[in-house]
């Protein structure tokens, strides 16, 4: 455990304050680990070009998982690929957040009736945090989806999370 | 008199005062991380990365020798250039003496660079390449008038 | 050479073994017997006048009436041109003999073939399945075909 982590039980101002600074620290630079499987990586790679940019939102790609906070995945998952997204996202440290890109991530796609071989959505799997919807989505999409992140990480907090 | 003697700050005080405060950036930079980081291992967290496979052999590989020889090369003679800065600062006050002493230093550690060259161990070796061989059979009245032939031809 | 050229050749060569031409479509075919296949496509890379040296595709077939069938397309870089074989074979008794010694191409597409529909192919160097996992239930492009409930905890089906 963490020296600070989890282990308050009731919030007050010094608390909140700390919280705002990390919070504002932590979704400023939510480094992804890109896990480009298929159409949707273009569209991620096109995202991250100049024209869209997603490092104005410090979102900076690192290959390893020891490394980021944000985990896209941005395609189809087959089931033999399933296995070794489990083990990447057991190897991200904490905090960590997935966001699952396009329809096929989300809710096995177009292969959704006869894919054999899909994963139908990538929540079987591991927990994700925000659904782009879109098939492939636009890069403007997938910056939505980044900014809903980090609603969500502005909202987290020290305290305790009660049943 | 002695006190203000002992607390003038020389130099060398003075860079021991840049270098404190480096350390003590450092470590504090380290130390808030470690108050408000989360620290939850499980087993599958700690586990060797493998690009999402289950981690198969050592981590431990054994590298070529190669790195080795060029580290240790690399190193006696950035020595040798170390020590030829400052006679290069003040070989003029020291006269044919100064440069003949120092002629006969770089003398002794350029024997050794023959050495190492001749020796081949500043080869940095690169594989032989190897070039595939097919197995086919061609009829020869079909092909082309300059066609490369190979031995494996009919 | 047209297919009608290399259909009366393969006749008398072989004989029996070559069971009928098809005329008239886009890419006209020939069929074959299963147990012939290796012979008959050797003779058709090595003989001076057809020397079918490219493989482009090897592909299983599900005729859904308890038939399943293979498809060879051949091509000449030599003569630059191109046949269709097909072989057929029975759902119960699925054997085909390789031709992976004849051309390096057909080891994995054989393999694929063994994969997706189960057909055993003889003499094949290295069969096993290619492109789904090794401990996968089931021929997935046979039309009987129903996907597993749970692969490894992993719900399967949507």
């Amino acid at each position: 455990m963490g020296l600070l982590d989890q282990r308050f039980e009731n919030s007050n101002i010094f608390i909140t304050s700390l919280d705002g600074l990390l919070n504002w620290a932590r979704l400023s630079s939510l480094w992804q680990m890109q896990f480009g499987l298929a159409c949707c990586a273009i569209e991620m790679m096109a995202a991250s070009a100049s024209n869209f940019d997603i490092m104005r939102f410090g979102v900076i790609p690192r290959a390893t998982p020891r490394q980021v906070d944000v985990m896209f995945v941005a395609g189809t998952v087959t089931i033999k690929m399933a296995s070794r997204i489990k083990r990447l996202y057991d190897q991200m440290s904490e905090p960590r957040y997935v966001i699952s890109m396009g329809s096929c991530a989300t809710c096995g796609g177009p292969y959704w009736e006869h894919g054999y071989h899909v994963l139908k959505g990538v929540d079987r799997v591991i927990p994700v945090d925000v659904y782009v919807p879109g098939c492939p989505p636009r890069p403007e999409a997938l910056l939505e989806g980044i900014m809903k992140l980090q609603e969500k990480v502005r909202k987290e907090s020290m305290v305790k999370k009660r049943a | 008199m002695e006190l203000q003697q002992f607390l003038m700050l020389t130099e060398f005080g003075k860079a021991f005062i840049f270098l404190l405060i480096g350390a003590v950036f450092v470590a504090l930079g380290l130390l808030g991380a470690w108050i408000f980081r989360p620290h939850r291992p499980y087993p599958e967290k700690n586990a060797t990365y493998e690009c999402g496979e289950e981690p198969v052999g050592s981590a431990w590989i054994r590298l070529n020798v190669r790195f080795y020889v060029t580290a240790l090369v690399f190193l006696i003679f950035d020595v040798e250039v170390a020590v030829l800065f400052p006679w290069a600062l003040i070989y003029r006050q020291f006269g044919l003496f100064g440069f003949l002493e120092m002629a006969v230093f770089l003398f002794i550690l350029i024997v050794g660079y023959a050495y190492v060259w001749v020796k081949g161990d500043l080869n940095w070796d690169k594989p032989k390449p190897q070039i595939p061989t097919i197995h086919r059979t061609i009829v020869m009245s079909t092909r082309l008038e300059n066609a490369p032939v190979h031995s494996e031809d009919i | 050479m047209t297919a009608q050229e290399i259909y009366d050749v393969l006749k008398t060569t072989f004989g029996e073994a070559i069971v009928e031409l098809k005329l008239d479509i886009l890419q006209p075919w020939i069929r074959i017997e299963p147990d012939k296949t290796r012979d008959i496509c050797l003779f058709l890379r090595d003989e001076s006048v057809m020397q079918f040296d490219y493989l482009s595709c090897l592909s299983g077939v599900d005729y859904n009436n308890g038939t399943f069938g293979i498809v060879y397309h051949l091509a000449s870089m030599v003569h630059k041109h191109k046949i269709v074989l097909k072989t057929f074979c029975t759902k119960d008794h699925s054997h085909v003999h390789s031709v992976s010694d004849v051309w390096g191409t057909a080891n994995w597409h054989e393999r694929e073939v063994f994969d997706l529909f189960g057909i055993i192919i003889d003499g094949h160097p290295d069969l096993r399945r290619i492109l789904l996992p090794d401990d996968w239930e089931g021929n997935p492009l046979r039309k009987d075909y129903k996907v597993q409930e749970f692969y490894h905890g992993m719900k399967v089906p949507y």
